[in-house]
């Protein structure tokens, strides 16, 4: 009964999408092309997020990590 | 916001009026002169005896970035399309010089018809529908399929019977076949036959002319009136006739293109102001009377209000009132066109004139046309007898255009008495308070389940709003599967991103058929997701149970 309901649900997020870009109005083969473009540029999207957002994230990190320690190393230096 | 001066008769009172204007002071489009009038009565000398109230709300943002998405895509496609049928990849269906013509100067002019090309014919499905019976409140359409995506259409053979009809402008259903009804007209049909045969001024003035002027001038309390075979033509072929060059004509944004095409004819000089904006107008007023004619500084010889009754498509009502008090102030003439409005409005049905309580003596040119409320063909122009004897001289249709037919004069003649009430029955009442009653629940309905309908909620026609081109084409579809016949209006005849839907109530629908348009409407709403409104109640329920809590301290 749940799949059911959630099926129906996907299909009707899929008939707006159709409506919204108007591939509802497009023949067979403008459509192919149409959603053969947006899943490429999605993919494209996704896998360059995969390649660089994690190396980007320890960077990032570590650059924080080095200027906090830096505070610290000044600090502990002044007290002594 | 709220009404101190309101007699309120304990909490339920104070609620509604409350929940009233929680409403109305987002809805309202002027909220600052139509209100003060409602509550104190006079104000700058006209009074609204009834509530005016309009609505142009407007959709949440996201709807109009997501039309315009739409419609980025259609146009790259388009332009995809374009480029294959140049290189030849594709066929072209479209008209296409002769190769000997190649060289010449291009005859059709390929990018102006890139929407119609692109576009419109991908759901050129929805328009032209042929039918094969009487439009009254249902219809039988002829089916057609296409085989090659809207170029080309084929008739199937098979007829779908009984499609409830939300398009035709049917007001009162006069447009029925009934043998009883049309009695009179096929006696007229067998003694006067079709054709005319001659213009006004050379034979074809019939004593079923003079009858029906006579009753048309009686029936709207004016002097004299004079009928002409198109209503189309009647505005195009009079308004140069009434002015001419050095005159000034003060025009609505969204009038119908009549009105436009005879304004343009005319040679006067044309000022459009913004649509039922009294400021707008009273601005253009003042500077046409203060700074004159453009280059010679003379004064205008003519200035020349040009509004219409019910717009079409808005369905909101000219704010009569207000522009009767400018003209006479400013000594200006007023126009105005009731196609749409006689017989659908007013408590007799006399029109915006009767609507408004006013005297069709403040209009100085009445004219509307018999094709909506009357079921006929033709329209008239009505005012005091020297403009109408004028007309008879001066105008154009009536020097060059054949005359109305005589079967078509009796069916007016016939509608206009049972209206009357000259026929002896209360029908023709009957027939306008049954209008009144559809219109309002019709209305009343359509905003309670959530969508944004346009105009007044007197005005028998309905716009409903789609905004996105992908939905205009899905929507017509399937209100035919469900068997119902439906316009749908998109670009050109209206702003780009709000194309819509628009519904004429007519006195011939029953309840249940109204209620079965309303099922499907909501059905449909819900799976196009067009339920946009915000101010709905039964979109926000939560809030109408709050706001009763607060004031129940």
């Amino acid at each position: 009964m749940d799949i059911k309901s959630m099926k129906n649900y996907l299909y009707w997020l899929y008939c707006q999408f159709e409506l919204i870009t108007c591939s509802y109005l497009m023949e067979p083969w403008e459509k192919l092309l149409f959603y053969t473009f947006n899943i490429m540029m999605l993919v494209m999207v996704l896998y360059t997020t995969y390649i660089f957002v994690p190396v980007h994230i320890s960077t990032a990190f570590q650059f924080f990590l080095h200027l906090f320690e830096n505070q610290h190393e000044n600090a502990v230096s002044v007290v002594k | 916001m709220a009404n101190p001066s309101a007699v309120c008769n304990g909490h339920l009172h104070h609620h509604h009026q409350k929940q009233n204007n929680l409403l109305k002071s987002g809805i309202y489009k002027k909220n600052g002169i139509t209100k003060g009038m409602k509550k104190n009565g006079v104000s700058n000398g006209t009074v609204y005896r009834k509530k005016f109230v309009e609505h142009f709300e407007q959709a949440p943002m996201y709807v109009a970035v997501l039309t315009f998405l739409g419609f980025g895509v259609g146009t790259v496609f388009g332009y995809l399309r374009d480029f294959m049928r140049a290189w030849g990849l594709e066929k072209r269906n479209i008209a296409a010089e002769r190769e000997q013509q190649k060289d010449f100067v291009p005859l059709y002019q390929d990018f102006e018809n890139f929407y119609t090309r692109n576009l419109y014919m991908r759901i050129r499905d929805n328009w032209n529908r042929p039918i094969c019976s009487v439009p009254g409140p249902q219809f039988d359409l002829m089916e057609r399929v296409t085989d090659d995506y809207n170029w080309t259409f084929r008739f199937t053979g098979r007829i779908i019977k009984n499609v409830i009809n939300m398009g035709s402008y049917n007001y009162l259903g006069f447009a029925e076949t009934d043998v009883n009804a049309l009695k009179t007209v096929t006696i007229e049909l067998q003694k006067y036959g079709t054709g005319i045969c001659s213009t006004r001024q050379e034979m074809g003035t019939l004593d079923k002319h003079v009858e029906l002027e006579k009753l048309v001038a009686t029936f709207l309390g004016v002097e004299d009136a004079m009928v002409f075979g198109m209503g189309f033509a009647t505005n195009s072929m009079n308004i140069p006739a009434l002015v001419g060059k050095g005159c000034l004509i003060l025009s609505d944004e969204l009038n119908h293109t009549s009105l436009v095409l005879g304004a343009r004819l005319s040679g006067a000089t044309i000022r459009i102001f913004k649509h039922n904006n009294i400021q707008s107008l009273e601005n253009l007023l003042r500077d046409a009377i203060i700074y004159g004619q453009p280059r010679s500084r003379r004064a205008w010889r003519k200035i020349i209000i040009l509004v219409e009754g019910i717009y079409s498509m808005e369905g909101s009502i000219v704010r009569l009132p207000e522009i009767v008090s400018l003209k006479k102030k400013y000594k200006a003439y007023l126009y105005l066109d009731e196609a749409h409005s006689i017989g659908a409005v007013g408590t007799t049905g006399r029109g915006v004139v009767e609507y408004f309580g006013m005297s069709p003596d403040d209009v100085d040119v009445l004219m509307g046309t018999f094709t909506k409320s009357f079921g006929a063909a033709g329209g008239y122009i009505a005012g005091k007898k020297d403009l109408v004897d004028f007309l008879r001289t001066h105008s154009h249709s009536a020097v060059y255009a054949t005359s109305m037919c005589a079967p078509v004069a009796e069916q007016i003649i016939r509608a206009m008495k049972c209206l009357m009430g000259l026929d002896g029955t209360t029908q023709g009442q009957q027939r306008v308070q049954q209008l009144g009653k559809n219109t309002r629940y019709f209305r009343r309905r359509l905003h309670e389940m959530g969508f944004i309908i346009y105009g007044n909620d007197d005005s028998p026609v309905v716009p409903l709003l789609l905004y996105m081109p992908g939905k205009i084409g899905a929507f017509a579809r399937r209100m035919l599967e469900k068997n119902i016949g439906v316009v749908v209006v998109g670009f050109p005849a209206t702003p780009i991103t709000e194309s819509r839907a628009r519904f004429c109530v007519s006195a011939a629908h029953t309840r249940e058929m109204l209620d079965m348009v309303l099922n499907a409407l909501d059905e449909l709403g819900d799976f196009l997701h067009l339920k946009y409104s915000r101010y709905s109640k039964s979109s926000h329920p939560e809030l109408y149970e709050e706001t009763r809590l607060e004031l129940e301290d």
